[in-house]
């Protein structure tokens, strides 16, 4: 029985993960990184537009700040996710570019003067301060009051990820590529709490299974959009870190049926066009070359908040519009007008990848475009710590977590951010526990072999059956089972058949046998077997959410229920899956608490107002603004008038908890490294 | 892209499994009806579904960002999810990338080969000044952020690794993803490192010296990096400082 010791074992290569790596690191911690790929190929490479920070050095960002942030992510989230949370996160975004400014992340740059850009299909000039010369740029997304969106050209994921993996190198931080943990090891501590104590790991290349025990253990292993057959993500995003952690029987999954559809992707393939496009100026038509947006969505049009760009180009198909294929009906995504030069510097991506997957040009011509799973808001649901609420020494982050920064609909750009942000933070409270002697790791080394022994018996299980169910068959049938009842807009009926659906190919991955190749080595074969076991979970997950919650929220949109329902349904769903041979998770809810909000529940701006709303939100809301009219009265700032409504900076690390400059909001109490110390709560 | 019935194609695949006692090189070739818009990512996952799922090759992105697919195809490295199968003869010849550690058939292990370019050349930031990441961050040129970008695009992908003429006599040659790694630092003023550090790292026949400008690396590479002016570059930067330093020796 091999066994590797280590102070915190991070599962997963990405943004999320590795920065989480650096925090312990810097701490004094030894982490060791598990990555199913070399990390520069992980997932986060391929978010192209930008990221989320209110640095408001460009003119069209000017007086953008954290409170404007945070609203724009709460409206955005159609009220769903945990407001302190979103404030711990909006405080340090700019924190988070900052430092991958200096790690070599060649962000976009302001340029003084005059400029040409493209709003809303017209062109306009835009003027650039002369001191705001040189400082990081951003650009336009949707559901953004400002331009808030920072970038380096449309390769913005990967210029973050080289800079990270290089950092991680520098600091000589051990990473295990082709490396996949299959299950988490976890135990009753003496105080009857369950506890992670590691996992157990299959080498990808040899077949090898090694037991990694650690103090911590951070899964960042991000989204699970491979359960559906046409999805944006790489197609390693199986969901297999929340599936590992359901499967525990103990750490729980939140809002698994949160699932974002990005308007965007190419058709047929499903590769994604960035938000930086319509961000850029780029315009939706439908077949007759005609621009639709502004009839449905007069304010914000191409722009609106992802989850209504999507219902409204669908609806826009199901009224007729559609471009006919042979793989359905498409709209159209016309970029022509940003001319040549702005096409081939800041959306090169989108230009090569037209060129490659559908031959065309797209400075000549539109580009066929439909929504197409892209984002999971749901996954392994965490305190504000990332441990998760329910497995001790379990930690989770970034895309992998449900944290919760998203609630039902993610904003363009804060994806990115979250990975680094939710690294630095939760990498601190990883330290602080590992601190403690609660992270003493005292497993028996029974325990670690049995649970070598139940992986090991369940790849030979898979192995022995000569005869028994195809796994890749299987996973089509999933796939188009999640495609065409679990899509855009869900009703009762259809989510009722996808879960008994679901469970009957439950029932038989059971029985699935790795016929063709017997090999325990690199098996490409035995890899999909137990990986789609995994995946049926999840797609439960998510199918008995979306059937459950009777309301439509953000992304979640329920045909025979499309009205947000506050009264009822202002709470997370939390799954777990303790009885290993059921075929369904467990389900509870958590609240959220009106009576706590900075932003109480309240209309979001788009098509008209059904909201069923909260008993408790009206009176909040009269709290809210008497708070707003006393202070103003006694003149004081934006900083104390936010921590008289929702106090939370106690939840920050305190290296974090410092105000953010900016050229027109300077703090004299702020230079040389005085920073935390000067800019503590008042 | 038409409704007909798609072309026959026949696609001849490298197989070797080293972690099968007694198992030898082969060519196996696989029939499968061409779709329209199809990739090599597509056809080789057709293959695995309906053929042979044992059948290892890497894709993560599958849309030319990632750089996991690197492998020969029809004697040339390029990556095959790009590679639209109606832009080829239908009969088709793939190979794993050479030079990188074998997992078996297309399926090559670049990320240790990487992992060491990378803490050989140390690549990364090497900038000592403390940092307050609550003040507004250093400015930067516009322009030479773009240059740095145009640069940091490479994808590790290996491409020009097994384009590579020099690699082939020289196993410690760090080529054009090494060299254009330090034009990327070189031109970066985040980095402190001097010219003359950049000659210890480079400044010999394994690093830019060793080049025969043979420049299959400029051929092969799918994000089109300026591979050849960029060498080219940084052989002069590095021979001012090789010559200054001889002159040096020969003074005393």
């Amino acid at each position: 029985m091999k066994i590797i010791y280590t102070d915190v074992l991070v599962i997963g290569g990405g943004l999320a993960g590795l920065r989480t790596a650096t925090g312990v690191k810097a701490r004094g911690y030894e982490p060791i990184v598990l990555s199913l790929v070399p990390p520069k190929r992980s997932h986060s490479a391929a978010a192209q537009g930008g990221m989320q920070a209110s640095l408001a050095n460009s003119v069209m960002g000017r007086g953008d700040n954290e409170d404007i942030h945070f609203e724009d992510t709460i409206k955005g989230s159609d009220w769903g996710a945990d407001q302190k949370i979103v404030r711990m996160f909006v405080n340090t975004c700019p924190k988070a570019i900052r430092e991958l400014a200096a790690k070599g992340v060649p962000w976009s740059r302001v340029k003084k003067g005059e400029r040409q850009a493209i709003m809303n299909a017209e062109k306009v000039t835009i003027t650039e301060a002369d001191e705001a010369h040189g400082l990081i740029t951003a650009r336009d997304f949707g559901g953004t009051k400002k331009w808030r969106t920072c970038y380096t050209a449309d390769g913005t994921g990967h210029s973050m990820l080289y800079a990270m993996d290089n950092e991680a190198q520098k600091q000589k931080i051990e990473v295990h590529e082709r490396m996949e943990a299959i299950a988490l090891i976890h135990d009753s501590t003496e105080n009857q709490q369950q506890r992670c104590y590691g996992a157990v790991v299959r080498n990808l290349m040899t077949g090898e299974l090694t037991a990694y025990i650690a103090k911590a253990t951070t899964i960042a292993t991000g989204g699970y959009g491979r359960i559906y057959s046409v999805s944006t993500n790489a197609i390693i995003c199986q969901g297999m870190g929340q599936a590992i952690a359901l499967e525990t029987g103990v750490a729980t999954l939140g809002n698994m049926e949160a699932i974002q559809f990005h308007p965007t992707a190419i058709v047929p393939v499903g590769i994604l066009t960035t938000e930086g496009c319509r961000g850029d100026g780029g315009v939706l038509r439908d077949v007759d070359g005609y621009r639709f947006m502004p009839d449905y969505e007069p304010e914000k049009k191409e722009l609106a908040s992802r989850d209504v760009v999507s219902r409204r180009m669908i609806e826009h198909i199901r009224k007729g519009k559609g471009v006919p294929s042979r793989y359905g009906d498409h709209l159209w995504l016309d970029i022509t007008l940003l001319g040549r030069e702005h096409i081939e510097k800041n959306l090169r991506e989108v230009k090569e990848i037209c060129e490659n997957f559908l031959g065309i040009d797209p400075v000549e011509e539109w580009i066929p475009v439909r929504p197409t799973q892209h984002y999971s808001m749901g996954g392994i649901r965490t305190k504000y710590s990332g441990e998760s609420q329910t497995l001790q020494g379990l930690y989770a982050c970034g895309e992998a977590a449900c944290w919760d920064i998203h609630g039902f609909n993610r904003l363009g750009g804060n994806s990115v951010s979250e990975t680094v942000v939710s690294g630095m933070l939760v990498a601190e409270y990883i330290a602080d526990y590992c601190d403690t002697k609660d992270s003493k790791v005292d497993i028996n080394s029974n325990t670690i072999e049995f649970f070598i022994q139940q992986e090991k018996d369940k790849l030979d299980r898979l192995l022995k059956h000569k005869k028994g169910e195809d796994a890749f068959a299987l996973r089509e049938s999933m796939e188009q089972i999640l495609m065409h009842k679990v899509g855009i807009f869900r009703n009762e009926a259809d989510l009722e058949s996808a879960v008994k659906e679901l469970q009957e190919l439950l029932r038989r991955s059971r029985n699935i046998a790795v016929k063709h190749s017997k090999s325990k080595a690199a098996n490409p074969e035995l890899v999909n077997a137990y990986r789609v076991q995994r995946m049926l979970k999840i797609a439960l997950t998510v199918a008995y959410g979306a059937l459950l919650r009777r309301e439509s929220r953000g992304a979640h949109a329920r045909e025979d229920y499309p009205e947000r329902n506050d009264k009822d349904w202002l709470k997370r769903t939390i799954m777990s899956w303790p009885d290993q041979n059921s075929t369904m998770p467990d389900v509870n809810y958590e609240t959220l608490d009106v009576e706590e909000m900075e932003l109480p529940p309240g209309f979001r701006g788009y098509g008209k107002d059904i909201t069923i709303h909260h008993p408790a939100s009206e009176l909040r809301q009269q709290q809210v603004m008497d708070i707003h009219a006393k202070l103003a009265e006694q003149d004081k700032d934006r900083f104390i008038l936010q921590n008289t409504l929702m106090p939370y900076k106690h939840l920050l690390p305190e290296k974090y908890r410092g105000k953010n400059e900016r050229l027109n909001e300077r703090f004299p109490d702020l230079n040389n490294n005085s920073a935390a110390k000067g800019s503590t709560d008042e | 892209m038409n409704s007909e019935k798609g072309r026959l194609l026949k696609i001849n695949i490298l197989r070797f499994d080293p972690h099968i006692k007694g198992d030898k090189p082969r060519i196996e070739t696989f029939e499968i009806e061409e779709a329209p818009g199809m990739t090599l990512f597509i056809a080789l996952n057709d293959i695995r579904q309906h053929h042979d799922p044992s059948l290892k090759f890497d894709f993560v992105c599958r849309a030319g960002i990632c750089g996991s697919c690197a492998m020969i195809i029809n004697g040339k490295p390029g990556l095959a999810c790009s590679t639209l199968t109606a832009n080829m003869d239908s009969d088709i010849s793939l190979a794993p990338l050479p030079v990188f550690e074998l997992i078996g058939d297309l399926s090559v292990f670049t990320g240790n080969w990487m992992r060491s370019l990378n803490n050989r050349l140390e690549a990364w930031i090497h900038q000592h000044e403390e940092l307050n990441i609550d003040q507004l961050e250093q400015r930067m040129e516009p322009e030479l952020a773009e240059e740095i970008y145009e640069l940091d695009r490479c994808i590790e992908c290996g491409c020009c690794v097994a384009g590579c003429g020099t690699i082939q006599m020289r196993e410690e040659f760090v080529g054009a993803v090494g060299l254009n790694k330090i034009a990327r630092y070189q031109i970066d003023p985040r980095d402190e490192r001097s010219d003359s550090d950049y000659y210890e790292l480079v400044g010999d026949e394994d690093g830019v010296f060793g080049c025969m400008t043979l420049l299959g690396c400029e051929d092969v590479c799918p994000k089109n990096l300026p591979l050849q002016s960029r060498i080219a570059y940084l052989r002069r930067k590095m021979l001012e400082i090789g010559l200054k330093s001889n002159t040096e020796v020969c003074s005393c």
